[in-house]
């Protein structure tokens, strides 16, 4: 076999073009006799709609429709209910999806309620002025405990309470540890919201083509499949009527991800009312209010350990935000629930969460996805018990951390696969080591702190851990087809956002037919070309469609093999697959092109052997029993500028397991793009919303995202645990960047103020703030 | 009222006649077709829409298209100058994983064009600082970083 191609850094067969401007993105999508949608949105986060009074919008040149929620008759129903909730023993669930323009009531600020339909953008947007809705304000519901109060407005006036779920799981009896303690923390956390900002917004081109009966959509999604299957379901349709595109997405990071959006449904809808193709582009107001977010939770935890530091278990009580309406059940919830636990023992667990509804936008899955909430509580227990006890930060870990003759090793509780929460396979002390050598740990607290901080310099260090479940099931599939011109070509159907699958799918094939990745062109997203499939999320592309890739190339060799076997008449053990050839081993002469052997399986004239299929192709699925679990340790040295509080972080390193790497350089970019994502999280990024529910800062000017300025050169390095799950031993990477980081500001904050005892509790922080909780723990202090 | 203006895109001329509250985004966008100049906030912070007006870089979404009339205006579809090839920054980009999603990238690399000539060799400082007016959300910057660096020695090379 020639040069392997999986696991080298190959540059991505996607970038010329992207580069030179001529990838599509659903924007740069044309048609002709095109229409142009804008939304009239609620400034108010909660109100009633007495009435909205059209101001004779629909009869505006240029305008060709204009639609409330009264207009959509039947059509008008609230979405799909995305993810039911998981077997978990103790549950109480109450969903509310979204609907497509809002009905006698606004439930959040930016909330649809009209839409229109005009030539152009400009005209569609000069009427959304026309338009008078008469709006009976409401209080609204914003702060996650005030949800609870009794006498408290309501989001959902049916429901009679703010609840949307409450579930418990328990691994153990949390009494036990209680009682056996030496030590018991409690503490309360905070996690506050912020927003994916992928810097293409959403859009939709929708267009009805009556001749041929077709709809096609280019839509900003991860889950094109789930998308056409849903919208042929409402629209009363064939799937096969349904086609649904898509294209280069300008970053997704899961509010992408199949929502059926109110903007989804309604152009599918209106296309096939006007018989004209439509185009709706969200603006960058708009998707502030419009596209959801993640984050708002509110944790009461306790944590028992023994003298040595050995934690004995944890219960926590938390309130997760909801927002208005809530698609995606407790995807969120059990996530942080589940990723507390960590590369740690705990060996008895008490979790309890409390799902509520408030007047704020809805909340998705959004890279990290409840991840973080859950490493941030533990990973602060840890360092406040550490510090209680008079241990280092570094021991509590070491001490805790689940060993590697106890893989597969399992929690018990259920994963939001549905499954029980099970590691496959992790070594966690090598990668602690590596993070301590590569930051520098010893040197930084015993010579390089002391030093700076007799100058008056604050420098701290943080050091923190983490599990991420990834690549879950159900199952994704791919089709490998060897063409006449001797390339491949290989479908499938999770849609992709710059994860660089066009070329890390095409290093999996590549290998098994001897071909280049460069030779392998991969189709992503376009549901014409793959029918089945679930979609981009919970940093699975890799690991399902990677090995469902992979078997339908190694099944694509066999055939290879063994037509090659009988044209060259050798035995399939003497034969080796080099560019593009099939030959008999170290005898080039004997050989034969893959492209013709694709002309020859696919021929003319003649009769076939019965149970002959046609072509040098295969489909084939996979689906994996259970996730696969990642793990990391970040490690940072930052200083705090004793004026401003602004920070500049001096080091950051990451190491991290996830499992074989397909190509290092596409990895590298992922774990560098979370990080920054998770930078912004915990120093740059918190949407404010008002008592009224109303965001004061839905602008990039006004919610800072950061930039080359703020985000450090990161160190990286990797373990190779191998995932026994799946032939690839490929564990998920899309989310591991983002994960610790809050944890690791925390930290190292604390750290650098530990002469005052600062304890940061919450995230995310900001120059402000940070000021605020020192000041705070300085009089404290002197009191 | 339309008023009527005549632009210099990538050398070729276009005459137009448009609404003066036109955005040149939308103009090169939707009245030109050259869709890879990209819109990402409308307002100035992002950057993913710079173009060069006379050489230097601009958001093409804070202007109007009425203010390009007479003007000659760049955008990535000319970065190669006609030649189908890539240009040595785009080259720099593609061999150190610059671009993820590569939404920001056109307007990246548009900035990089006017500071990479008056600055051939810059320090890593200067190019974040640089970078810190365009936002993107993918990368983290670092492999932008080294890109913006092999391409600075890419021009070089091809010049010297
Ligand atoms: S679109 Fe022009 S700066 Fe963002
Ligand atoms: S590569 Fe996606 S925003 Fe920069």
């Amino acid at each position: 076999m020639s040069t392997r191609q999986f696991g080298q850094p190959i540059k991505r067969n996607e970038d010329p073009r992207l580069l030179a401007g001529r990838a599509l993105f659903t924007d740069d999508v044309q048609l002709a006799g095109m229409l142009h949608v804008a939304f009239l949105r609620s400034d108010l986060a909660h109100a009633r709609i007495r009435s909205i009074d059209l101001g004779g919008a629909k009869e505006r040149p240029g305008v060709a429709a204009v639609y409330t929620a009264d207009d959509l008759g039947e059509y008008w129903q609230p979405g799909p209910l995305l993810v039911p909730p998981p077997p978990v023993g103790q549950l109480e669930f109450h969903p509310r999806t979204q609907v497509p323009l809002a009905k006698d009531k606004v439930r959040h600020a930016g909330e649809a309620v009209a839409v229109v339909v005009a030539e152009s953008r400009y005209l569609a947007e000069d009427e959304l002025d026309d338009i008078f809705v008469d709006y009976e304000p409401l209080d609204a519901v914003v702060d996650l405990e005030d949800a609870l109060e009794s006498g408290t407005p309501l989001v959902h006036d049916d429901l009679g309470h703010n609840i949307n779920a409450r579930g418990t799981q328990t691994k153990g009896d949390w009494a036990q540890a209680e009682d056996a303690a030496d030590l018991v923390i409690r503490r309360r956390f905070h996690y506050d919201r912020g927003t994916a900002a992928a810097i293409e917004n959403r859009g939709i081109v929708a267009s009805w083509d009556d001749k041929s009966q077709q709809l096609t959509i280019w839509d900003t999604t991860q889950a094109p499949i789930a998308i056409r299957n849903g919208l042929a379901g409402m629209l009363g349709l064939s799937e096969h009527q349904v086609r649904v595109i898509a294209p280069f997405i300008g970053g997704g990071f899961g509010p992408k991800i199949m929502m059926f959006y109110p903007e989804e449904v309604l152009l599918a809808w209106a296309t096939l009312q006007l018989g004209r193709p439509l185009k709706w582009i969200e603006d960058r107001e708009e998707n502030f209010y419009a596209t959801t977010q993640e984050r708002g939770q509110v944790h009461d935890a306790t944590m028992a350990l023994k003298n040595d530091g050995t934690v004995l278990g944890i219960k926590d009580v938390f309130l997760h935000d909801a927002g208005a309406y809530a698609p995606y059940g407790l995807t969120l919830p059990i996530s942080s629930q589940c990723t507390l636990l960590g590369p740690y023992v705990v060996p008895e667990y008490h979790s309890e969460f409390t799902s509520v509804f408030t007047n704020k936008p809805i909340v998705t899955p959004y890279r990290g996805a409840g991840r973080q909430h859950g490493v941030f509580v533990m990973e602060r227990l840890l360092d406040i018990a550490a510090k209680e006890l008079g241990i280092d930060p570094i021991s509590i870990r070491r001490k805790n951390y689940i060993q590697p003759d106890q893989f597969p090793y399992s929690n018990e509780i259920i994963f939001q696969d549905f499954t029980q929460l099970t590691y496959d396979s992790g070594n966690y002390e090598p990668a602690l080591d590596r993070a301590l050598e590569l930051i520098g740990y010893q040197d930084f607290i015993r010579e390089n702190q002391p030093r700076r901080e007799a100058v008056g310099e604050r420098v701290g260090i943080s050091v923190v851990s983490y599990i991420e479940g990834t690549g879950i099931g159900p199952y994704e599939g791919a089709r490998v087809t060897v063409e006449a011109s001797g390339k491949v070509s290989v479908a499938t159907g999770v849609g992709t956002q710059g994860q660089g699958h066009y070329t890390s799918f095409a290093q999996v094939v590549a290998d098994q037919i001897g071909v280049a990745a460069s030779d392998v062109h991969v189709v992503t997203g376009d549901t014409d070309l793959f029918y089945w499939g679930a979609g981009t999320f919970a940093s699975r592309g890799a690991v399902v469609a990677g090995n469902a890739m992979h078997a339908a190339a190694t099944k694509v060799r066999d055939k290879i093999l063994k037509m090659a076997g009988e044209k060259l008449e050798a035995a399939e053990e003497d034969l080796e697959l080099i560019e593009g050839r099939v030959q008999v081993k170290g005898v080039p002469q004997t050989s034969i092109s893959i492209g013709e052997l694709a002309v020859e399986a696919n021929p003319m004239r003649g009769a076939v052997r019965p149970g002959t299929e046609p072509g040098l192709e295969a489909t084939e699925y996979y689906g994996p029993e259970r996730g696969a679990t990642a793990s990391g340790v970040h490690a940072m040295i930052l200083r705090v500028d004793p004026e401003t509080f602004l920070l500049e972080i001096e080091k950051y390193v990451v190491v991290h397991d996830c499992g074989t790497v397909i190509n290092p350089l596409i990895l590298e970019g992922q774990i560098q793009g979370g990080v920054a994502q998770g930078i912004g999280n915990a120093f740059y990024e918190q949407l404010h919303f008002d008592e009224n529910g109303a965001l004061r800062n839905a602008s990039l000017m006004d919610y800072l995202l950061p930039t080359a300025a703020d985000v450090p050169n990161i160190v990286s390095d990797h373990m190779e645990t191998p995932s026994p799950l799946n032939p690839l031993g490929v564990k998920g990477a899309g989310e591991a960047g983002a994960i610790p980081v809050g944890a690791l500001f925390a930290q190292a904050l604390d750290n650098a103020f530990r002469d005052i005892g600062l304890e940061v509790r919450e995230i995310p922080l900001s120059p402000n703030r940070l000021f605020e909780l020192v000041t705070e723990a300085s009089a404290r202090g002197n009191a | 009222m339309d008023q009527t203006i005549s632009v210099r895109v990538n050398d070729r001329s276009y005459d137009r006649s448009v609404e003066p509250r036109l955005l040149l985004s939308d103009f090169l966008r939707h009245e030109l077709e050259l869709t890879g100049t990209h819109v990402g906030c409308e307002h100035g912070v992002c950057g993913a829409c710079t173009v060069l007006l006379d050489g230097v870089a601009v958001r093409s979404c804070l202007l109007f298209a009425v203010q390009a009339d007479g003007r000659d205006v760049s955008t990535v579809e000319g970065l190669d100058g006609g030649t189908q090839a890539l240009h040595p920054i785009q080259h720099g980009f593609w061999e150190r994983h610059g671009l993820q999603c590569g939404f920001c990238t056109p307007g990246i690399l548009m900035s990089l064009v006017p500071f990479l000539q008056e600055n051939p060799n810059p320090t890593e400082e200067e190019i974040r600082d640089l970078l810190s007016g365009n936002i993107c959300r993918c990368t983290g910057y670092q492999k932008i970083v080294e890109a913006v660096q092999l391409g600075a020695r890419l021009i070089q090379e091809k010049s010297a």
